[in-house]
């Protein structure tokens, strides 16, 4: 009744190609994103930022960039961890190599840096597909563990193999307080997925999908197959190898190459096919689903117990979690195997009907 | 079925997100003092993380048994992370929120994330046996606590014991010396003081690293067989230990020429090997299994007698419980001292138990006072030494039990300090710390 854009009527191929064509769509997230600058950093207290939201948004953009190469691309990665780790030891090794290096420029150095490894492990998926590339860029997962690990130029000689960066300043802006690193991520993020929902978008973004859906046609429509695929391992490292930095600098601060192992990779492809491959609304609710829901269960399940009398050990408590977990898992994909960017989709379709179904 | 499992999903996203709010906001009741209890329960470690955390809860439920500190009442709660660094930084700030006044991450990994924000939220960090090593050096970290002994005081005496056996220091030229290490900033925290003492005495060091979780072993053990050094340091955690000695006892290598760092000279390291690890010798954080001291006695009795026990009772007094029962004994003496200066009977806050830690002094009398008679030796801290002592036994595994060495060992102070101040004044550098002068400090 009120989702509706009758009346609404667009006059100009701006207002028709527009990231939003729904009036109420546009204000809601505008609402959003209002609320999310100003009304969260009112409301929401140091644990709240440091322990859900901050780990959050770094993840949403990791999984924005993860989602650009696989969702969209149709190119399967299992590396997403490693370009991460790029982009942190990257950024680390501008930030104290250069004298005066600005914690902006590092962090788009480090992209960069992540970028042009994304290009070389990219290679391979010009000759191979599927699985057969989720196994090559596998590889590129193990040597960059094995690479930060053992090269100690790396961690800058840190005789435990642990790095850690302080001081973050932003153009004199000191990032220290949670509601400051918060803003900072958040910031990022608007500015990162503006810029991928355009891409999506634009000429290169169709280029990605028309490889994506059959690279055979693809290419007889004029499509660069090596093009296509290299700028889509590009970007999509970009995006991780900048999220990967932040994730080193803002969230963590200190950190060792375990913080990226292949648990990671596996958690960002998880993401972006629980939330939705190819939709970038997706890899938001994909990052929520997985960095939420196990804090959420862990904290949730003793209140529970408590509820009824039963005080439940910290080792159940983690065991339940991990099956919970398993197994709303499964149950999305079964309800869902689009993702929950589908359901969401669905969700909307009825709304507009409501209350008149056909 | 679509629309239901959205409003499913949708109702159950506020419910977590209110409960997350609430949950904070709830616990701020004031006559108790919080500790904080950071576990593994679960995963790769449980097994040494369980006994640790089973011997720290109880010695808590003793200290409310015997009426508290001064009267203040202990409360406290689990947080389980798994051994992982994120998330124990969850736990960290969860737990934060309601009063914490003192951390014992039990991970090197937490610690090394954790160091950077407890002088931001003015957080005492005790990390007894693990830990920075040059947080030792506490002109420079304020807030980190690694009493009892740090890697380098452990690879330190390591060597020295080595170097004993074989007929002094000097007898160590030319010998080849293994260090089979966990692939952390735990398993890699020795190297630098091996490699100094390597140079002093003209050993050759050979540095095996094991990838996490450490139950692949051939090529390590591989490579041990082929060059055959005359001594393994095992420096592992967890599961990894069973399986470096089930590889040794395949690969032929003499246990009695391994020596393990504390934290695998515990029953769940070798107890699945039983016989085959016979002859394994382990450091001791001073206290060995100690099924006879008082404190445990003080445990079965008043704490397991009432039902109330933290897991089984048998384990009570192994090498790994007691550590757990030492640490929470450290938190709360802390804890004691503070009050002393700030008002017994009062709940202390976090810069209060920092003081209290810094300026902690067990001697013997107090020690054995407390049924810790045979099991530790004096702690005296101070502002320069946040470790406060440096005693370590050898521990031998007979095949059914741990026995504890006769001789006692110390550090090299000398050559420790050294590079202490080293290692403290480059992170002070970096992260543009002054250190404190000595006046700062009695404040």
């Amino acid at each position: 009744m009120i989702y509706r854009e009758n009346g609404q009527f667009k006059t100009s191929y701006g207002a028709d190609q527009q990231i939003f064509p729904i009036a109420q769509d546009r204000w809601a997230v505008l609402a959003i994103i209002a609320f999310a600058f100003i009304g969260v950093p009112l409301l929401a207290d140091e644990y709240m930022f440091r322990a859900i939201l901050i780990p959050f948004l770094i993840l949403s953009l990791a999984a924005l960039g993860v989602n650009l190469l696989v969702g969209y691309c149709g190119q399967i990665t299992l590396g997403a961890g490693a370009f991460m780790a790029i982009g942190a030891y990257a950024a680390y090794n501008f930030l104290i190599r250069i004298d005066g290096m600005p914690l902006l420029g590092a962090l788009i150095l480090g992209g960069l840096t992540s970028a042009a490894m994304g290009i070389l492990f990219g290679i391979p998926s010009l000759r191979v597909r599927g699985l057969y590339l989720a196994v090559a860029t596998l590889a590129a997962q193990f040597f960059w563990d094995w690479a930060f690990l053992r090269i100690k130029w790396f961690t800058n000689d840190s005789s435990s193999g642990s790095v850690s960066v302080s001081n973050l300043d932003f153009f004199g802006w000191t990032i220290d307080a949670p509601a400051e690193k918060y803003l900072f991520c958040l910031g990022m993020l608007v500015v990162f997925g503006l810029l991928a929902k355009n891409m999506t978008r634009a000429s290169i973004g169709r280029q990605w999908m028309a490889i994506r859906d059959m690279d055979v046609a693809a290419e007889v429509i004029g499509i660069r197959p090596m093009w296509a695929k290299l700028s889509a391992f590009a970007v999509s490292s970009f995006f991780v190898g900048v999220a990967g930095a932040m994730w080193g600098f803002v969230h963590l601060g200190s950190w060792e190459p375990a913080a990226f192992s292949v648990d990671r990779s596996f958690q960002l492809l998880f993401m972006v096919i629980i939330g939705g491959l190819g939709s970038i609304v997706g890899s938001f609710f994909g990052a929520a689903f997985i960095v939420i829901l196990p804090i959420f269960l862990n904290q949730m399940l003793p209140a529970l117990g408590g509820l009824f009398g039963v005080s439940i050990s910290t080792a159940a408590v983690s065991h339940a979690e991990l099956i919970i977990f398993g197994v709303l898992i499964v149950f999305f994909l079964i309800v869902e195997p689009h993702g929950l960017a589908r359901l969401w989709a669905t969700s909307k379709e009825k709304l507009r009907l409501w209350p008149f179904p056909h | 079925m679509k629309i239901r499992s959205l409003a499913l999903a949708v109702s159950m996203a506020t419910i977590g997100l209110t409960s997350a709010v609430t949950s904070t906001a709830a616990f701020a009741q004031a006559k108790e003092q919080f500790f904080p209890v950071l576990v593994y329960r679960t995963g790769a470690y449980a097994a040494n993380g369980n006994p640790w955390a089973n011997g720290y809860v109880d010695y808590l439920k003793l200290v409310n048994a015997q009426g508290g500190i001064n009267g203040v009442k202990l409360s406290f709660e689990e947080c389980e992370f798994g051994y992982a660094t994120d998330r124990g930084v969850e736990c960290y700030e969860r737990l934060k929120g309601k009063g914490a006044t003192v951390f014992q991450p039990l991970s090197t990994g937490v610690t090394f994330a954790l160091t950077d924000k407890a002088p931001v939220d003015k957080i005492p960090l005790i990390t007894a046996g693990y830990g920075r090593s040059e947080s030792q050096d506490g002109s420079v970290f304020m807030w980190n606590f690694p009493l009892l002994g740090t890697y380098w005081v452990a690879a330190d005496v390591a060597i020295q014991h080595i170097g004993k056996q074989a007929g002094g220091l000097d007898k160590l030229k030319g010998k080849k010396i293994a260090l089979v290490y966990h692939d952390s900033p735990f398993g890699k925290e020795p190297i630098p003081m091996l490699q100094e003492r390597a140079k002093m005495h003209g050993f050759e060091l050979m540095l095996l690293p094991v990838a996490h979780p450490g139950v692949e072993q051939k090529a390590t053990w591989l490579q041990i067989r082929q060059n055959r050094p005359d001594n393994v340091l095992l420096w592992g955690w967890g599961v990894m230990n069973s399986t470096a000695l089930k590889e040794a006892q395949a690969t032929g290598y003499p246990r009695e020429k391994m020596l393990g760092v504390w934290w695998a000279g515990a029953e769940p390291d070798v107890k699945d090997v039983a016989a085959g690890a016979k002859g394994y010798n382990a450091l001791a954080l001073q206290h060995s299994a100690e099924p006879k001291s008082k404190v445990v006695a003080d445990v079965l009795a008043q704490v397991h007698g009432k039902g109330q026990g933290t897991g089984p009772k048998e384990e009570v007094g192994q090498v790994l419980y007691m550590r757990g029962l030492i640490s929470a004994m450290l938190a709360v003496e802390g804890v004691r001292k503070a009050q002393e200066r700030y008002g017994k009977g009062k709940v202390m806050t976090g810069e209060q138990v920092r003081w209290g830690l810094e300026n902690m002094n067990l001697d013997q009398k107090t020690l054995d006072a407390m049924g810790f008679a045979g099991v530790m030796r004096p702690v005296q801290t101070s502002c320069l030494d946040h470790m406060g002592a440096s005693w370590v036994r050898i521990q031998t595994w007979d095949g059914s039990k741990w026995v504890p060495g006769n001789d006692w060992y110390q550090a090299d102070e000398k050559l420790l300090r050294g590079m202490v101040l080293n290692a403290s004044r480059k992170y002070a550098e970096e992260k543009k710390i002054t250190p404190r002068t000595p006046e700062q400090c009695k404040q």
